[in-house]
C-alpha cells in the first residue's frame, strides 16, 4: 500500500499542476467527510463560475507506455462519479462556497518508468 | 467524432431485415454501450468483442462507446452480429477505413481469442443481403459454402476476426492469430443414410400400390394396420420414391434447415425431399415450431417439400395433430410470439401409421383383438375427422402371410417405381402449370370442378357416395384429386371409371359405398 500512496500522491501533485495550468483555481485537497457521504475528494478547485470536484487515478504504465492495470478511467465507474457528485454537494454546504455550476472532472496521470507524466482530463463525467 | 457503421442482418423467421451496426467512439468514462433492442446473447457481445479486439492488438479506447442497431424498434437476436459489432467498432477508431466498410455486410460469433464461429441461419439472411442491395459480405469460414448458394452475392469467408481486418486493407501483427483449431477444422464425416429400398417390402401388393400413388400425387397417406405388418417400413421408403426438388424448392428447404441449424453446407443445396419422423411424444412446439424470443422451425416445417411421418399417430398428444390442421391447408405456418410472428413454409405430405385399436390386432375381421369396443372407437377417433378428411389415401396394412414370406421379395425395385413417378410428376406439372400448383395433391378444388370436370358418367359411384353422406365436399375434391393420379400412373389422359372407383377405395380403407 505503501508505494500506491506515493504514486496517488505523486499524480495528483501533476494533477494539480495541470488543473492550474488550464486556468483553475485550485479550493481544497483530500477533502475528507463522513456524514451524509462518507468518502474523499481529490481536488475541489473553481473554474470561471463553476465548483469542480476532481478525481485524480493514477497508474505507472510499463516500457511500451500501456498502463499493466488498465486505464485509468476504467477504474472511474458511475457509481464512483456520482458519490464524488454527493461529496462535492456536502462541500459547498459545509464550506459555503458558492457557485453557478458544480461539476466532476476525472484526470488520469499515467506515469511511464522515464520521462514527463501523461495528463488526460475529462470534463463533466458526473 | 469517431463514427463507424457497417450492416448485419437480423432475421425473423426466415424473412431477414438488413440492419445498419453503428459505431459511435466519443470522449468520456470508458464503457461500451449496445442499443437497438438487444436480446442477452446479444448483450453480451460486447464482451465477446471486447476480448477479440484486445486479441488482435486493437483494444478498446479508454473512451465511451455507443453501438446502434437500426432500425432500433426491431427486436435482434443471437451472437451473429458480433463481428459486424466489432468491425464497426473498428471502423469508429480508424483502423479500418470507414467508406470500405460501409459497403459490406458481416455475418458472424466472436470467440474471445478472436476465431470466427460459424451461425444459423446465414442462408436466408444472404438473401436478404442482396435483395437489399448490398451483395457483398463476410460470414465465417464454415459458413461460406451456404452463403455461396445464393445467386449474386460476393462471398468473402474468414476465419478469425485478424482476416477480416486483412481483407478490409487493415494491419494486424500476425502473431495475433488464433491458434488453429482441430475442433472446428476437422468436421467429423457424415455417413450417408442407408438406402431404404422398396424391394425390402415383403408382400403387401395394396399398401405398395398407396404409398406408390402418394408418392406420384402428393397426396397424404394414413396406413392401419396390427404391429408388425410393415407400416413403419413402407413409410420410410415414400421419400426415396419421390423425385429431386426443383431449384426454388431446394433454397426454400435449404434456408428452413439453414435456420434449424440441421443443415450441413458441405453437400450444397438440399435436393433430396426431407424426411422428418418426430416420436409420439412430440410437443406442439417442436413439431409446428416455436421457442422463447427466437422462433425456430418445427418438424413440420424441417419436412417442407417433403414427407412428415407420424407413426402411431393416436399417440400424439390431442393438441400436436390439431395444430398441423392450418399447415395442411395452407402450407405455411405463423407462429406469434411477444417477440413479433414468424412465418414458416410448411408444405409437407403428412404420412400417418396407426393400430386399428389400442391393442392393435383389430384389423381384418378383428377376432384377436382385446380391446372394448368402446375403447377400440376411442382409439381412432383421437385422429379428429378435420385431419382425417385432408388424408386422401387411407390404407388397411395386413400382416403378410406365411405364403407371401416363403415367397420372398419379388416387389418391385425403389428405382422402378421412382421411374413411374417421375413420369406421372412430369404430366401433372404440364397439366397444372400455371395453376399455382406442382403435384395432384395441391391442384385446387375449382380447378377439379372446372376446366378438369369429368363427364357424369365417371364421377357416378362418387356423387352417391356424396348423397349417402360417406364423404365431405372436400373428400369428393379429394377422391377427384387420387383418381388423376392414378390415370396419370397409368399414362392415361384423364381418369375413367375405374381410376374414379378405385380412389373411392384408397380414400374409404376398402369400405366403398
Amino acid at each position: 500500500m505503501r508505494t500506491t500512496d506515493a504514486v496517488g500522491r505523486y499524480g495528483e501533485q501533476v494533477a494539480v499542476a495541470h488543473l492550474e495550468a488550464a486556468g483553475m483555481r485550485v479550493v481544497a485537497r483530500n477533502w475528507r467527510c463522513t456524514s451524509p457521504v462518507r468518502g474523499e475528494i481529490d481536488v475541489v478547485a473553481r473554474d470561471g463560475d463553476a465548483l469542480v470536484a476532481v478525481e485524480v487515478k493514477t497508474r505507472r504504465c510499463g516500457p511500451a507506455g500501456a498502463p499493466g492495470a488498465g486505464h485509468p478511467f476504467e477504474a472511474v465507474t458511475p457509481a464512483k462519479a456520482a458519490r464524488v457528485r454527493r461529496l462535492l454537494v456536502a462541500f459547498a454546504e459545509a464550506t459555503g462556497e458558492r457557485a453557478a455550476a458544480l461539476r466532476v472532472d476525472a484526470v488520469a496521470v499515467l506515469r511511464p518508468p522515464t520521462g514527463p507524466a501523461r495528463v488526460e482530463h475529462l470534463n463533466g463525467v458526473a | 467524432m469517431g463514427l463507424g457503421a457497417t450492416r448485419g442482418v437480423a432475421l425473423v423467421g426466415m424473412t431477414g431485415a438488413p440492419v445498419d451496426v453503428e459505431a459511435f467512439v466519443t470522449p468520456g468514462l470508458p464503457a461500451f454501450v449496445v442499443t437497438g433492442l438487444p436480446d442477452t446473447s446479444l448483450g453480451q457481445s460486447r464482451d465477446r468483442v471486447r476480448a477479440a479486439l484486445a486479441g488482435i492488438g486493437c483494444s478498446l479506447p479508454s473512451k465511451r462507446v455507443t453501438v446502434n442497431l437500426s432500425p432500433a424498434s426491431l427486436p435482434k437476436q443471437g451472437a451473429g452480429f458480433d463481428l459486424a459489432v466489432a468491425v464497426a467498432v473498428l471502423a469508429a477508431e480508424g483502423v479500418l477505413a470507414r467508406e470500405v466498410v460501409r459497403g459490406w455486410t458481416h455475418l458472424g460469433e466472436l470467440g474471445l481469442d478472436g476465431r470466427l464461429r460459424p451461425v444459423r441461419g446465414v442462408l436466408p439472411a444472404v438473401v436478404a443481403a442482396v435483395r437489399a442491395g448490398s451483395p457483398r459480405v463476410v460470414v465465417p469460414h464454415e459458413n461460406a459454402a451456404e452463403a455461396e448458394l445464393v445467386p449474386g452475392a460476393e462471398v468473402r469467408s474468414a476465419s478469425c476476426l485478424a482476416a477480416v481486418v486483412r481483407g478490409h486493407g487493415g494491419e494486424v501483427d500476425p502473431a495475433c492469430d488464433p491458434e488453429e483449431d482441430v475442433r472446428t477444422r476437422a468436421p467429423a464425416p457424415v455417413e450417408p443414410p442407408p438406402r431404404l429400398d422398396l424391394a425390402d417390402v415383403v408382400g403387401q401388393v395394396e399398401a405398395r400400390r398407396a404409398v406408390e400413388v402418394a408418392a406420384a400425387g402428393g397426396h397424404h397417406l394414413l396406413l392401419l394396420g396390427p404391429p408388425g405388418a410393415g407400416k413403419t417400413m413402407l413409410a420410410a421408403r415414400l421419400p426415396g420414391l419421390l423425385p429431386d426438388l426443383g431449384d426454388e424448392e431446394a433454397v426454400e428447404v435449404t434456408a428452413v434447415h439453414s435456420v434449424a441449424g440441421t443443415f450441413d453446407a458441405a453437400g450444397g443445396l438440399l435436393r433430396r425431399p426431407p424426411f422428418e419422423d418426430p416420436h409420439h411424444t412430440a410437443t406442439t412446439p417442436s413439431v409446428v415450431g416455436g421457442g422463447s424470443g427466437v422462433v425456430r422451425p418445427g418438424a413440420a416445417s424441417r419436412a417442407h417439400r417433403g414427407v412428415l411421418f407420424l407413426d402411431e399417430a393416436p399417440e400424439f398428444r390431442k393438441d400436436v395433430l390439431e395444430a398441423l390442421r392450418q399447415p395442411l391447408e395452407h402450407g405455411s405456418l405463423v407462429i406469434a410470439r411477444a417477440g413479433g410472428a414468424a412465418r414458416y413454409p410448411a408444405r409437407f405430405q403428412l404420412v400417418m401409421a396407426a393400430n386399428p385399436c389400442p391393442c392393435g390386432r383389430a384389423s381384418g375381421r378383428g377376432e384377436a383383438c382385446s380391446c372394448a369396443p368402446l375403447e377400440r372407437r376411442r382409439y381412432l377417433s383421437r385422429l379428429s375427422g378435420p385431419l382425417l378428411d385432408r388424408v386422401d389415401l387411407q390404407v388397411e396394412v395386413t400382416a403378410p402371410s406365411r405364403a407371401a414370406l416363403a415367397v420372398g421379395a419379388e416387389g418391385e425395385t425403389t428405382a422402378v417405381v421412382a421411374a413411374r413417378v417421375r413420369a406421372a410428376r412430369a404430366a401433372q406439372q404440364e397439366r397444372l402449370a400455371g395453376e399455382g400448383a406442382r403435384c395432384n395433391g395441391e391442384a385446387p378444388g375449382s380447378l377439379l370442378r372446372g376446366r378438369l370436370r369429368l363427364p357424369p358418367v365417371v364421377v357416378g359411384d362418387l356423387d352417391a357416395a356424396l348423397d349417402r353422406g360417406r364423404l365431405t365436399v372436400r373428400g369428393y375434391d379429394r377422391v377427384l384429386r387420387t383418381a388423376w393420379t392414378l390415370a396419370d400412373l397409368d399414362g392415361a389422359d384423364a381418369p375413367d371409371r375405374d381410376h374414379v372407383g378405385a380412389a373411392l377405395l384408397l380414400r374409404l380403407r376398402g369400405r366403398a359405398a
